[in-house]
């Protein structure tokens, strides 16, 4: 609690304390009123000080006036206990209610406190701590064990593991050592790094997303637009209505009019729209807080709320579903046995740096003895003819081999090499693209959490395509598509969705900015690496996990439910106690529950939306 | 030019939301968002009127609510 807030606990109690000593002590007359006078006093003169204040500026409809009003006016009726008792529990609630917004506050900025203090510079042989501003890229800092990395780099002396959760949400520490790169904002946990900085501050991934959490507040939900729009007329009616109604009865039925006032002062003190301004932005707030706590960044409320309505999901392939990375995932030899066949390819392949070649390289897993290779000649969009032990190796497409005068057949699906010795085919390689470990449970959970299609974009020939679908459980895929397409393909998906509906692409922001731009919310995948992706996406995923997908969509249709909540709660309860009022059935204390009890109750609800349960399917 | 504000002890959302609004209706300011939850303002107008639009917010935040700070 903040000083502010225990001085307000203390004339809380202070004031119950008078306000039971007055209600039990035989008092009458004079010294009644003065006890409950210093009651008042006590709790409520600093909203009777800021109500004339804001007066004399101009601002009639505030909550102080509105209750200095009500509680002034029960004063006048003789009705003594209920003023104080009315300002007493107005003071609870909002105790309570900055309470709890402050802590929540804090919750969630421990959340994001990713920003390094300093950076231990290496200059000239001595240690300097400096602020991580004044670090130019290429210079050399030292990070400690339990030391936040401040720059983005590469490790040149050292190794350690590396939390990274605070940024993927990733609870297993990622190895680090000479040569690998690191990211700002993770902690260092085990040993001495000394790393060469591969970027200033002001790029690094650490101030890239801090700017982006500052914004996204800025981009506000159409529910809470509505709630402030609804708030502005919702004060002066009440006020119009407390007003006719303590006129209007007394002079057409002639009746007295200080029961009439005394209607007309509880509808003064429901008439703050509070509950309902505050605990909407809390709501949405605590769903981005909770969502981020996850490893997923929800550029602002809108983009929560969209994505609550997801109908389409649309992927891109490589490195989405996919791992983005080759393996071979069969050897199929003519003529000899697979792990010649291997060796060869690989052999006549080890110059290549292409993604392809790599991967056979690496299914090869050994040293290549460059005394091996005689001559090698690239055959561009064809593959390669290379002479490996004085045997001349063809190497690459189909093409190749029927140029050649080869027959083979290629199989359905996936990229395939062949490999042909002194003239000979030897057969074929089949390399694939593998689906991520979580790529069909994601699918799954998306269909289970009613999505209605998910769809997969690809550049990949049709059968790959397919395959990768059917094996995935989507519901359809589109293949041989270029960036251009997949925009086009979009736009026609945009309009097989109902009104209501959303299209969510998700890509992993290479090359497909376009589509992310053009879609109702756009994720970008493995955002950590990807500037590109950060700045076109609306929500950024920041590990490299699909199934972090249901997880956000869980994250905001329970947030959405609990907006709704609280704008049907707390509005039946305003109207039925409005109601009752009006009718002289419900008296202040009903008021001061529909408008304290309310509050707090809806800012209870609020706060369920940071907590998030990521296993619950 | 788009700039981010801190508003100190703002404490109570009706008064960021009526902040919102009467800064937004300013003559000029192309935009303007205020989050009670974060206690931020982003400000966004011209690059010739931007000073004299932050005196104007100012005011704005002085009158109605005059508890909270505004700082860069």
């Amino acid at each position: 609690m903040t000083g502010k807030q225990k001085k307000v606990l203390i004339r809380i109690l202070i004031s119950a304390a008078v306000l039971l000593a007055a209600l039990f002590l035989p008092l009458e007359g004079l010294p009644r009123l003065l006890v409950y006078l210093c009651g008042y006093g006590v709790i409520g003169w600093d909203i009777l000080w800021k109500a004339l204040r804001n007066i004399v500026r101009g601002q009639v409809f505030d909550e102080n006036f509105l209750m200095a009003a009500a509680t002034v006016g029960a004063l006048v009726l003789g009705e003594y206990p209920e003023a104080v008792a009315v300002m007493l529990f107005y003071q609870i609630g909002e105790l309570f209610q900055s309470y709890a917004v402050s802590k929540s506050r804090r919750s969630i900025s421990s959340l994001m406190d990713i920003r390094p203090d300093s950076a231990n510079l290496l200059r000239e042989g001595q240690l300097v701590q400096v602020s991580p501003e004044e670090v130019a890229v290429g210079e050399r800092i030292v990070v400690k064990p339990g030391e936040r990395i401040p720059l983005d780099g590469t490790v040149v002396e050292g190794s350690s593991s590396i939390d990274t959760s605070a940024l993927t949400g990733e609870s297993l520490p990622r190895e680090a050592e000479p040569g690998s790169s690191i990211i700002s904002g993770c902690v260092n946990l085990t040993g001495l790094l000394t790393v060469e900085t591969t970027r200033e501050y002001g790029e690094s991934t650490v101030a890239r997303i801090l700017n982006l959490v500052e914004n996204s507040s800025s981009k506000k939900a159409r529910a809470e637009n509505f709630i402030t729009r609804f708030a502005r007329w919702y004060t002066p009616a009440v006020v119009i209505a407390a007003v006719l109604l303590a006129l209007i009865p007394p002079l057409v039925t002639g009746q007295p009019f200080g029961e009439w006032v005394h209607r007309a002062l509880i509808f003064l003190v429901i008439s703050c729209p509070c509950a309902l301004v505050i605990s909407v932005p809390l709501s949405f707030f605590g769903g981005i807080g909770g969502a981020s706590r996850c490893g997923v960044l929800v550029k602002g409320a809108n983009y929560l709320e969209a994505l609550a309505c997801t109908e389409i999901v649309v992927f891109d392939k490589t490195g989405t579903l996919t791992k983005g990375s080759f393996t071979v995932t069969g050897i199929h030899p003519s003529g000899m046995e697979a792990p010649e066949l291997l060796e060869l390819t690989a052999c006549a392949e080890s110059c290549s740096t292409h993604p392809i070649s790599q991967s056979i390289r690496k299914a090869w897993g050994r040293k290549m003895d460059p005394r091996r290779l005689g001559q090698v000649e690239e055959l561009a969009g064809y593959g390669v003819r290379a002479v490996v032990d004085g045997r001349t190796i063809l190497a690459g497409s189909e093409k190749l081999m029927r140029r050649e005068g080869l027959d083979c057949t290629s199989p359905e699906a996936g990229t395939v090499v062949h490999t042909a010795v002194d003239g000979v085919y030897a057969g074929y390689l089949l390399i694939e693209d593998e689906p991520k470990e979580d790529a069909a449970g994601a699918v799954a959970r998306l269909k289970e959490s009613g999505v209605r299609q998910t769809v997969m974009l690809t550049g990949d020939n049709e059968a790959a395509g397919q395959r990768a679908a059917g094996l995935l459980g989507l519901d359809r895929a589109y293949a041989g598509l270029l960036p251009a397409d997949k925009v086009e393909r979009t736009e026609a998906l945009l309009k097989e969705k109902s009104p209501g509906g959303k299209l969510v692409f998700v890509g992993d922001g290479v090359n497909d900015a376009p589509v992310l731009a053009r879609a109702d919310v756009g994720v970008a995948m493995g955002g950590l690496g990807s500037d590109a992706a950060i700045e076109a996406a609306d929500v950024v995923i920041m590990t490299d996990e699909p199934s972090k997908l249901p997880v956000v969509i869980r994250i905001a249709r329970k947030t959405m439910r609990i907006v709704r909540q609280n704008i049907v709660f707390a509005l039946t309860v305003k109207l039925a106690v409005l109601l009752l009022g009006a009718m002289g059935l419900a008296g202040m204390w009903a008021a001061v529950f529909a408008d304290v009890g309310v509050s707090v109750l809806a800012i209870l609800n609020a706060i369920r939306a940071l907590s998030v349960d990521e296993k619950a399917p | 030019m788009r700039k981010t504000f801190v508003l100190e002890d703002l404490d109570c959302a009706n008064c960021a939301a009526k902040i919102e609004n009467e800064i937004a209706r300013l003559e000029g300011v192309t935009s303007c968002s205020v989050s009670f939850m974060t206690q931020k303002m982003v400000l966004e107008a011209p690059d010739d009127q931007f000073d004299a639009l932050t005196a104007k917010a100012k005011k704005i935040i002085r009158k109605l609510e005059p508890d909270v700070t505004m700082r860069v």
